[in-house]
């Protein structure tokens, strides 16, 4: 079990249970959707609301900024790089785990879950003495003029270590269901390697594969501790969206913060719509 | 009488999984209900306990109608086909479960608990887990549970199902000297018909939600209702026969038209042991090849082939095979000894079934 | 086995590393993932360990131990242990709710469970610290009544228990899900009433799924940082051990951050080896 990749909500025909006292049976499910609706609703409803509280103009104005525009774009440039790098490595490390057996899988499995359990704030401050001035890198990394801490590499890096297990932990239950007899049956009719991965492998775990994505894609775009540390805070630069909505949290205009929060709440909305529908695929197709 | 179904029907949704269906049980009686999978058998088993409720008609235990009685109350032992015994318990815990349930003291469930294990050779395994147990061991805590309050009734949904074949032999046994030492009434489903013979007093069959008949195992066998009941319950060589010439015929098989009409069609079946073979290809009526033997333990299955390409299973001991001097490839002949007729063209209702029709010396005899 | 293979090859005359296993890609794919590990995981820790090992040790004890420290652990411990139980008795609930039952808006309550997760932590503390505010949706009717939900440790105990959430009902809800209902019937069958079916046979097995969930959402709260921001209001008493290393850090004393920083690690090291623990004991139980 690792902590931060979030199972499949399984609402499977469920097994019928003996009849429930009906009394009891509504009780708790007044309670439980009270208590969602007042803790989970309630939240993203209050972030629109309070956006649009100052009226249209006012959102479009907190939106229409240059530093918004430049936050978005950073924050698409972040997720552009880590998503696919991360996938990649999810889909080789899957491979390698789910398909082959070998000396010291148990480790890796252990390490693979190792950024769930590091809090963002310490992976931001790793990554600062790596890198940062008097880190362990620097004397190199100032001989060759380059700079990665509160700049958009450090930036890239530390979004990759809080969201890289991610995809690699969707992908290893999936393909070690499916065994290796497909890709084994495909070998013995003659597809070499690639071929096989293309055209058997790939199609059964696509599913999975996408939900892994969506997956690393919210914490990627998301992400505010493990960023927060190793951005510097330089507006217009080094300011992803929630980085922005913080800082604007410190200013004047009390609805600015929510309006750049609005973003980040439809992209949740999408995240979980989009989870929804390929839990729908990927059982209807098992 | 000890329990009765009358007229009990169970819908789930449109779907009608139970229909109208009456029978009933005497006291300690074993009983086998006998059907393929969705043929409705463990509806009525859950439907018995309590577990599931009727749509309409009555389920009567010692002649009280039990409808509305929760399952709780009903003093019904179940056992489930994948034995359902409470992994955070040990083996003594499990069977003392439904005794705690009834208040009884220390003592008491002490002393009930070692009883049904010394019955069912559980002593050395009461402080186990049921994860530390095997399939054959579990099985025999789920009966020691389903006994130790001292039920009416015990039901068995396919208690045999999930244990590998030779323990399920001996479970099977268990059941039959279990069932005779206690005495108690004992239901239980099962889609082996030969499971069903041989642990069983009586055999209720049913096909798609229906009674299709109940009886002996012997009963059953030899005289089944209709085509149904005669296909599922043992092995059967079913024949489709147009009539020619006022002779009803398959290929060169000749049977009695049975008052059909030259034209019109029926169906019969007969069993392998009511097929003679000979090793001497002119002997009988049919010359025929023997394809392959099949080793059933004592007894030997035969498939044997016509010119025309019919295939017809025989069944002979071992004995008789050795003496006939038979082997796969050798030329035979063979003659059908007697049949059923299952059904008639332009006759939906299988009447002919119960009847046994010996072959007609014209049709029956050699040459 | 890979050895074994070895030696076979081997002896056959055969140069090849390869298991005896016909897929190929394997020495290609795990040298990928060791490599892309080392780089993004391995490298950045040992910069760490390095780092802690140059440091003099009485500073680093004394920068990990001291009274803010010492408090602000106190606080990411109380505060994350209190949302992980509120989380395991309403995830469970929630769980129960999901699986058991069939009412109107079920899939649309099943899809509001992820929010947390997929909901940036700023969003959420944002959003929470504003609710929470007495001028808010819920800090209105709660303020007057002396329950303070925003810039206090209530609400840290908020935005934790908010970001917590999914782990619990989502650990649960499969293992719910399995549980076979033939031991339910089977305690009815016994004469047990439905409460005492609950008590003595649903709940015991539940109970790992229940501790494993409170465990993952418990972790998940020693590290949170994002929300926090919002709804502690960066006061002393709201400090919790991430936002004391970002304050050192801010002052560029990196000793006092990795100080605070191992004790963190070495909190979430014993919590992911206790819950796997949990996992191999829970799995016992679990089997048919």
């Amino acid at each position: 079990m690792n902590p931060a990749s979030v199972p499949h909500s399984p609402l499977r025909a469920a097994p019928v249970p003996l009849p429930e006292q009906p009394l009891a049976k509504w009780l708790l499910i007044a309670v439980a959707v009270l208590f969602s609706a007042v803790f989970l609703l309630l939240p993203l409803v209050n972030v629109f609301y309070q956006a649009f509280s100052s009226g249209w103009a006012l959102y479009w104005k907190a939106l229409s900024e240059p530093d918004t525009g430049s936050a978005i774009r950073l924050t698409l440039l972040v997720a552009g790089i880590s998503v696919p790098l991360n996938a990649a490595f999810g889909l080789a490390a899957s491979w390698a785990i789910a398909k082959f057996d070998f000396r010291g899988k148990t480790l890796l499995l252990t390490l693979l879950d190792l950024p769930f359990s590091i809090s963002p704030v310490v992976a931001g401050l790793l990554f600062v003495l790596l890198f940062g001035a008097g880190g362990l890198m620097a004397p190199w990394l100032e001989a060759h003029h380059l700079k990665i801490i509160f700049a958009i590499p450090g930036m890239v890096l530390a979004t990759i270590f809080v969201t890289f297990p991610y995809v690699a932990r969707e992908l290893i239950p999936v393909m070690q269901t499916q065994g290796r007899e497909q890709e084994e049956a495909a070998l013995t009719l003659g597809a070499g390697g690639w071929r096989t991965f293309w055209h058997v492998t790939l199609p059964s775990i696509k599913w999975g594969l996408f939900y892994g994505i969506v997956l690393c894609n919210a914490r990627a775009m998301g992400e505010f501790g493990a960023v927060f540390v190793v951005s510097g805070h330089i507006a217009g630069q080094t300011d992803t969206l929630p980085l922005r909505v913080e800082k604007l949290y410190y200013e004047f205009d009390p609805a600015a913060p929510f309006a750049v929060a609005t973003l980040l709440a439809l992209l949740a909305v999408a995240t979980v719509v989009l989870k929804a529908f390929l839990e729908w695929k990927s059982r209807r197709e098992t | 009488m000890s329990i009765e179904l009358k007229n009990v029907t169970k819908r789930y949704g449109q779907v009608t999984a139970v229909e109208d269906i009456s029978f009933a049980v005497t006291e300690g009686e074993l009983l086998a209900l006998l059907g393929p999978s969705g043929s409705g058998k463990t509806t009525v088993l859950r439907l018995i306990a309590g577990l599931e409720t009727p749509a309409s008609g009555g389920i009567f235990i010692r002649g009280l109608q039990v409808n509305g009685v929760p399952v709780q109350k009903r003093n019904i032992g179940f056992i489930f086909q994948n034995y359902a015994l409470f992994k955070n318990m040990t083996a003594f815990d499990n069977i003392a479960f439904g005794l705690k349930i009834k208040h009884w003291g220390r003592q008491r469930v002490v002393e009930r608990v070692g009883e049904l294990a010394a019955l069912l050779e559980l002593e050395s395994l009461l402080q186990r887990f049921p994860h530390q147990l095997s399939g054959g061991q579990r099985q025999r805590i789920a009966i020691a549970r389903a006994l130790a309050p001292g039920p009416d009734v015990l039901l068995l949904d396919e208690p045999f199902a999930a244990v590998d074949a030779q323990i399920r032999q001996e479970l099977r046994q268990w059941l039959v000297r279990l069932h005779q030492d206690l005495k108690v009434t004992a239901i239980f489903v099962t889609h082996d018909q030969e499971e069903a013979m041989e642990v069983a007093d009586r055999i209720v069959v049913f096909s798609k939600g229906r009674l299709e008949q109940i009886g002996t195992p012997r009963e059953v066998y030899e005289t089944p209702r209709n085509e149904f009941v005669a296909r599922f319950v043992g092995v059967m060589n079913v024949l489709e026969l147009e009539v020619r010439a006022s002779v009803a015929r398959c290929q060169e098989l000749e049977f009695p038209a049975h008052g059909l009409a030259d034209g019109q069609k029926l169906r019969i079946g007969f069993r392998p042991y009511a097929v003679q073979v000979s090793g001497d290809p002119a002997a009988l009526r049919y010359p025929a090849v023997l394809r392959r033997t099949y080793f059933l333990g004592i007894m030997l299955r035969l498939e044997i082939e016509t010119p025309g390409g019919l295939v017809i299973r025989s069944r002979m001991s071992k004995e008789d095979y050795s003496r006939l001097d038979l082997a796969d490839g050798r030329p035979i002949s063979f003659q059908i000894r007697a049949y059923r007729v299952l059904s008639k063209e332009g006759d939906p209702l299988a009447n002919e079934v119960a009847a046994t029709h010996q072959m007609p010396p014209s049709l029956g005899e050699g040459i | 086995m890979r050895e074994a293979s070895l030696t076979r090859s081997r002896a056959a005359g055969v140069e090849s590393a390869a298991p005896s296993n016909p897929l190929p890609g394997f020495r290609l794919t795990l040298g990928f993932t060791i490599f892309y590990l080392t780089i993004v995981v391995l490298a950045p820790i040992a910069a760490l360990a390095l780092k802690a090992l140059r440091l003099p040790w009485s500073q680093l004890w004394e920068l990990a131990t001291n009274q803010r420290a010492l408090a602000a652990y106190a606080l990411s411990l109380g505060a994350s242990l209190a949302a992980a139980l509120v989380n395991a008795l309403f995830g469970s609930l929630l769980a129960w709710v999901l699986v058991r039952y069939r009412f109107p808006g079920r899939r649309l309550l099943d899809g509001l469970i992820d929010f947390p997760f997929a909901l940036p932590t700023a969003v959420a503390g944002l959003t929470l610290a504003d609710l929470f505010s007495s001028h808010g949706w819920l800090g209105q009717f709660l303020t007057p009544l002396g329950i303070k939900g925003a810039y206090t440790r209530l609400g840290v105990v908020i935005a934790l228990t908010f970001v917590g959430l999914p782990f619990s009902v989502r650990t649960l809800q499969p293992v719910l899900e399995s549980l076979d209902t033939g031991v339910e019937e089977a305690a009815a069958c016994l004469g047990a009433s439905r409460f005492r079916t609950f008590a003595s046979v649903i709940a015991p097995t539940l109970l790992p799924a229940i501790l494993t969930g409170f465990g993952l959402s418990f972790a998940r709260a020693l590290g949170e940082y994002g929300s926090i921001v919002f709804i502690s209001g960066n006061l002393p008493k709201t400090e919790i051990a991430p936002t004391l290393i970002v304050m050192r850090l801010d002052q560029y004393d990196y000793t006092g951050a990795i100080a605070v920083a191992l004790v963190l690690m070495i909190f979430s090291f014993g919590l992911l080896l206790t819950l796997n623990m949990l996992q191999g004991w829970a799995a016992k139980f679990q089997e048919p």
